[in-house]
C-alpha cells in the first residue's frame, strides 16, 4: 500500500490538536470557576470557598502543565506538514499565533505565579486579581486561536498577491463572519466541561462520603451554572449552525446526512452514510425537522451533498457521527442539569446514588463533545484548508513523504501516550488525595521548584509520603 | 501598495536574534545539566543539579517556543524551509523535550520510579541539544530550495557534518552547565564543576576550531567571505579566545560567577560570527532575510504587542533569577 503523506498528516493533526485541545478547554472553564470561587471567599470570608479553591487550583496547576507541554508540538506542526499553507497565509497566521504565545507567556510571567504560590504571601484582594487575570488570560488566547481558526473557515480581509496572502484588513480577518458564533460556542463548551468535571469528582466525593459539607456546596453551586450554561450552548450551538449554513452549506448538508437539495427535509437520527454510492442506509428519521430546526419553517430549503461535486464533498460519515455524538451528548447535559433541579427539594442531589454516579460518568462527556464538535467543524470544512480558497491537499509540505508522516504520526502518539497516562495517573492522585490534602501548607520538597505542578502536593506513587 | 516608511525587517532580526540568544544561553545552561547528569558524582549531586534550574527551565524554554512563532511571522520562509527540511530532527527534539519536561514535573514526585525519570532527563536533553546542533550545521550547509520551497529530502541535514556540529552542541552546553553550577553549588559537586569545565573548555575549543576550518571546505560562500581579504570579522574568534582564557583563568582562581559569565561571552561571540559568516542570507544559499520577510503591516502589527509585552517578560525573568540568587544546597531546593 502507497503511504500517503496527505492522509498520514491530516490524521497526525487531527491527533495532536485533539490531544492539545482537551488541556485548553478544561483550564478557561476551570480558571473562571477558581476565579469564582476566590470571589466567593473574598465576600463572604467562609473557609470552605477557600478550601474547594486550593483543591481545584492544584487541579488546574497539573491540566495547564501539561497543556503547556502538548501545545509546544503544535507551534511546529504548522510549519513541519503544512508549510505551504503557512507560508501562503503567513502574514495573517504569524501574527495572529505568535499574539497567543505571547499572551501565555505575560500570563505565565506574572499572575500565574501568584495565583499558584502567592495565597499566603500577598494580600488577599491581590490573589483574587491574580485569579480573574489568569482567567481573562485563557479568553484572550482563545481569542486568537478561535480567530486564526475562523479565517480558515470564513476567510475575509486577505488579499491574494502573487502566491501570498496579504492582511487587507486587520478587523475584517480577525473577525470573520463565523467568528462570533465560533468562539461563544467554545467559551460555554469550556464552562460546561469544568462543570461537568467539578460536578462529577464532588459527586464521587459525597459517594464516598469524604468532606461532605465543602462538596455539597460545590455540587450545588455547580448545578445551577449548569442550569444556565447547558440550555444556553443549545441556543449558541442552534445560532452557530444558522452561520454555517449561510457560509458553508455543504457542511451542514453532511452534519444532516442530506444528499438532494430539497424543501421539507426530514431530520436523520439514525444513519449509514454511503459516500461512494451517494445515499444514507438504514435512516430513522422525523419528517421536515431538519428544515424547520436549520431555517425555522417546515417547508424551508436545505443544501445537499450533491450541490457540489464529489471531490469537494467532506467524508460525510464522520461528520454525521460526530455531530451526533456532540449534540446527543449535549441533550445528556441539559438533561442531567435539570434533574438537579428536580432532586433540590429535600437535597437528594446530594445524595440519590444513581443521581451521583450519573454525574460521575457525565464528568468526560464534556471532552468527548468537544472533540466530536471540532471534527463536525474541521473535517465538514474538507477538502478545503482554507474554505474555498486553499485545499489540504495544496497547503502540504511538498517535499513531505508518507514514510516520513508514518514516523512521527507514530512517534507523537507514543509520546503523547507516555505524557498522557502520566499526567491523567497523577491527576487521579490528587483526587483520591482530595480536598483534605490542601488542609496541609507544609512545605515539601518538590515545593522548591515554582513549576505550575509544583502547586500539587500529591506523590506520584501510591503510599510514598513525598 | 507604498513603500513602507520604514524598514522593520532589520528591527525583526534583531527580536529574533535576540530570542534566539536568550534561547540557546538560557536553556542552554538546563540542558547543560541534563546533558552533565549520567556523569554526576551521586544522586545528590543530581538533585542540587535539577534543582539548581528546576524554577527557570520552563520559562527559559517559553523563549523557543516564541521564537517558533515569531520566525512565522516576521520571517515565514525561514520557519516553511527549515521544519520541513529538518522534519524528523525536529520531530526528534520535540519529543525529546516533552520527556525533559515531564522527567522535571515528576522526578521529585517519585520514589521508585526515580531512576526512569533521570534517564528521560538525561536521554532528552542529549537528544534535543543534538538536534539544535544539527540545525546549526544544517544552517552552514545550505537548503536545497526552488521557488521559496524545500525540494531536498528526509534525510538531506543528517550528514558527517551536522552530526558533528551536533556532538558541538552537546559539549558547548555541557559547558555552560558546569559552569553554571559552579556558580549554584558548593562543596564537593562544585569541586566536581570545577574539576571537568576545563576538560569541557578544551573540548569546545578543539570542536569550534575543526568546524572552523570544515565550514569553509563545504561553503564557497562562507570561505569567500572570510578568506578573500583582510576582515575585521578577524577579530570574532580572538574574540571567542579572550573569553575562553578567561574561563580558564577563573575556574583556576576558583572564581564562582565569572566562569558562566565568559562562558556566555563565548557564546555570544560565536553566535555573531556565525550571522555575519553568512549574512545577509537566512535561507542559505539562496534567501536572504528581506526575501524571508513578511508584509510590512504584519511586522508592525505585531511588534507593537510585542513592544509592550517584552518589558515585562524581561522584567520576571530577572525577579525570578534575582529571588533564585544564591547556592542550592544538597539535602535541600533553593529558598
Amino acid at each position: 500500500m502507497e503511504l500517503d503523506p496527505l492522509l498520514l498528516s491530516r490524521i497526525q493533526f487531527a491527533f495532536v490538536v485533539s490531544f492539545h485541545a482537551i488541556f485548553p478547554v478544561f483550564t478557561i472553564g476551570l480558571a473562571s470557576y477558581i476565579a469564582l470561587l476566590e470571589g466567593l471567599f473574598f465576600k463572604t470570608n467562609n473557609p470552605a470557598w477557600e478550601r474547594l479553591a486550593k483543591f481545584w487550583t492544584q487541579v488546574f496547576a497539573v491540566v495547564f502543565g501539561m497543556g503547556v507541554v502538548s501545545g509546544i508540538v503544535m507551534s511546529f506542526q504548522f510549519g513541519t506538514n503544512w508549510s505551504n499553507f503557512s507560508y501562503a497565509t503567513a502574514n495573517f497566521l504569524g501574527p495572529v499565533l505568535s499574539y497567543e504565545v505571547i499572551t501565555a507567556f505575560f500570563l505565565e510571567a506574572g499572575f500565574l505565579g501568584v495565583m499558584l504560590f502567592g495565597r499566603n504571601k500577598v494580600p488577599k484582594g491581590l490573589h483574587l486579581f491574580a485569579a480573574c487575570m489568569v482567567a481573562l488570560g485563557t479568553f484572550i488566547s482563545a481569542f486568537w486561536i478561535l480567530s486564526a481558526n475562523s479565517l480558515m473557515q470564513t476567510p475575509a480581509g486577505l488579499e491574494l498577491r502573487g502566491e501570498l496572502y496579504h492582511v487587507a484588513s486587520w478587523a475584517e480577518a480577525l473577525f470573520t463572519a463565523s467568528f462570533f458564533y465560533r468562539f461563544w460556542h467554545m467559551v460555554i463548551a469550556s464552562f460546561l466541561t469544568g462543570g461537568f468535571v467539578v460536578a462529577g469528582v464532588s459527586a464521587w466525593f459525597l459517594l464516598k462520603g469524604r468532606e461532605v459539607e465543602a462538596n455539597k456546596k460545590a455540587l450545588s453551586m455547580t448545578l445551577w451554572l449548569l442550569l444556565i450554561i447547558a440550555p444556553s450552548q443549545l441556543l449558541i450551538g442552534d445560532y452557530h449552525g444558522l452561520s454555517t449554513l449561510e457560509h458553508q452549506p455543504t457542511k451542514v448538508a453532511a452534519m444532516e446526512g442530506n444528499w438532494e437539495r430539497g424543501t421539507g427535509v426530514p431530520l436523520i437520527l439514525f444513519a449509514i452514510p454511503d459516500q461512494e454510492n451517494e445515499k444514507n442506509h438504514f435512516e430513522i428519521k422525523i419528517p421536515k425537522l431538519a428544515s424547520l430546526i436549520l431555517t425555522h419553517d417546515f417547508d424551508g430549503e436545505l443544501p445537499g451533498l450533491l450541490d457540489v461535486p464529489a471531490e469537494e464533498r467532506p467524508p460525510v460519515f464522520i461528520v454525521f457521527w460526530a455531530f451526533r455524538i456532540m449534540v446527543g451528548l449535549g441533550v445528556l447535559m441539559i438533561g442531567f442539569a435539570f434533574a438537579g433541579l428536580f432532586l433540590r427539594a429535600g437535597g437528594r442531589f446530594a445524595s440519590s446514588p444513581w443521581f451521583l454516579k450519573g454525574l460521575v460518568a457525565m464528568s468526560v462527556s464534556p471532552f468527548i463533545a468537544v472533540v466530536a464538535g471540532w471534527f463536525v467543524t474541521e473535517v465538514g470544512r474538507a477538502p478545503w484548508l482554507v474554505y474555498g480558497l486553499m485545499t489540504h491537499a495544496e497547503g502540504l509540505t511538498p517535499s513531505l513523504t508518507g514514510g516520513m508522516a508514518l514516523f512521527t504520526l507514530i512517534g507523537y502518539i507514543l509520546v503523547y501516550a507516555v505524557i498522557f497516562s502520566a499526567g491523567v495517573y497523577y491527576l487521579m492522585r490528587v483526587f483520591q488525595a482530595g480536598i483534605e490534602a490542601t488542609d496541609d501548607d507544609k512545605e515539601v520538597e518538590s515545593d522548591h521548584a515554582k513549576r505550575p505542578l509544583s502547586a500539587a502536593h500529591v506523590p506520584l506513587e501510591q503510599g510514598d509520603k513525598a | 501598495m507604498n513603500a513602507p516608511v520604514f524598514d522593520l525587517t532589520l528591527i525583526w532580526v534583531g527580536i529574533i536574534g535576540f530570542g534566539l540568544v536568550m534561547y540557546v544561553i538560557l536553556d542552554g545552561f538546563d540542558l547543560g545539566q541534563g546533558i552533565l547528569y549520567p556523569f554526576a558524582p551521586d544522586e545528590q549531586a543530581r538533585d542540587v543539579m535539577m534543582n539548581s534550574v528546576a524554577p527557570v527551565w520552563d520559562a527559559n524554554e517559553t523563549w523557543l517556543v516564541l521564537g517558533g512563532a515569531g520566525l512565522l511571522a516576521a520571517f515565514p520562509l525561514v520557519y516553511t524551509v527549515f521544519l520541513p527540511a529538518l522534519y524528523i530532527g525536529v520531530f526528534l527534539m520535540l519529543a525529546a523535550l516533552i520527556f525533559r519536561g515531564v522527567a522535571f514535573e515528576f522526578r521529585f514526585k517519585a520514589n521508585k520510579s526515580r531512576y526512569l525519570w533521570n534517564w528521560a532527563f538525561a536521554g532528552g536533553s542529549f537528544i534535543a541539544t543534538f538536534a539544535q546542533g544539527a540545525v546549526v550545521g544544517t544552517y552552514i550547509q545550505g537548503f536545497e530550495t526552488e521557488n521559496f520551497r524545500y525540494v531536498g529530502g528526509a534525510l538531506d541535514w543528517l550528514t558527517p557534518f551536522t552530526v558533528f556540529t551536533g556532538i558541538g552542541l552537546v559539549v558547548g552546553y555541557a559547558l555552560l552547565g558546569s559552569t553554571w553550577l559552579i556558580l549554584k553549588s558548593e562543596g564537593y559537586i562544585q569541586d566536581w564543576a570545577y574539576k571537568i569545565t576545563p576538560r569541557l573548555l578544551v573540548a569546545v575549543l578543539v570542536i569550534f576550531g575543526i568546524v572552523g576550518i570544515w565550514s569553509p571546505m563545504i561553503d564557497d560562500f562562507l570561505k569567500d567571505r572570510w578568506f578573500s581579504g583582510v576582515t575585521l570579522l578577524w577579530v570574532l574568534p580572538l574574540i571567542t579566545l579572550f573569553f575562553a582564557g578567561w574561563i580558564y583563568r577563573a575556574v583556576k582562581k576558583r572564581q564562582e560567577g565569572y566562569p558562566f559569565v565568559a562562558t556566555l561571552g563565548l557564546f555570544v561571540s560565536t553566535f555573531v560570527a556565525l550571522v555575519f559568516s553568512k549574512w545577509p542570507y537566512v535561507v542559505p544559499p539562496n534567501y536572504t532575510f528581506w526575501d524571508a520577510a513578511s508584509a510590512h503591516e504584519s511586522q508592525l502589527f505585531l511588534l507593537l504587542g510585542l513592544l509592550f509585552v517584552i518589558p515585562f517578560v524581561l522584567m520576571y525573568s530577572a525577579w525570578s533569577y534575582w529571588v533564585f540568587r544564591g547556592k542550592v544546597k544538597a539535602g535541600e531546593g533553593y529558598h
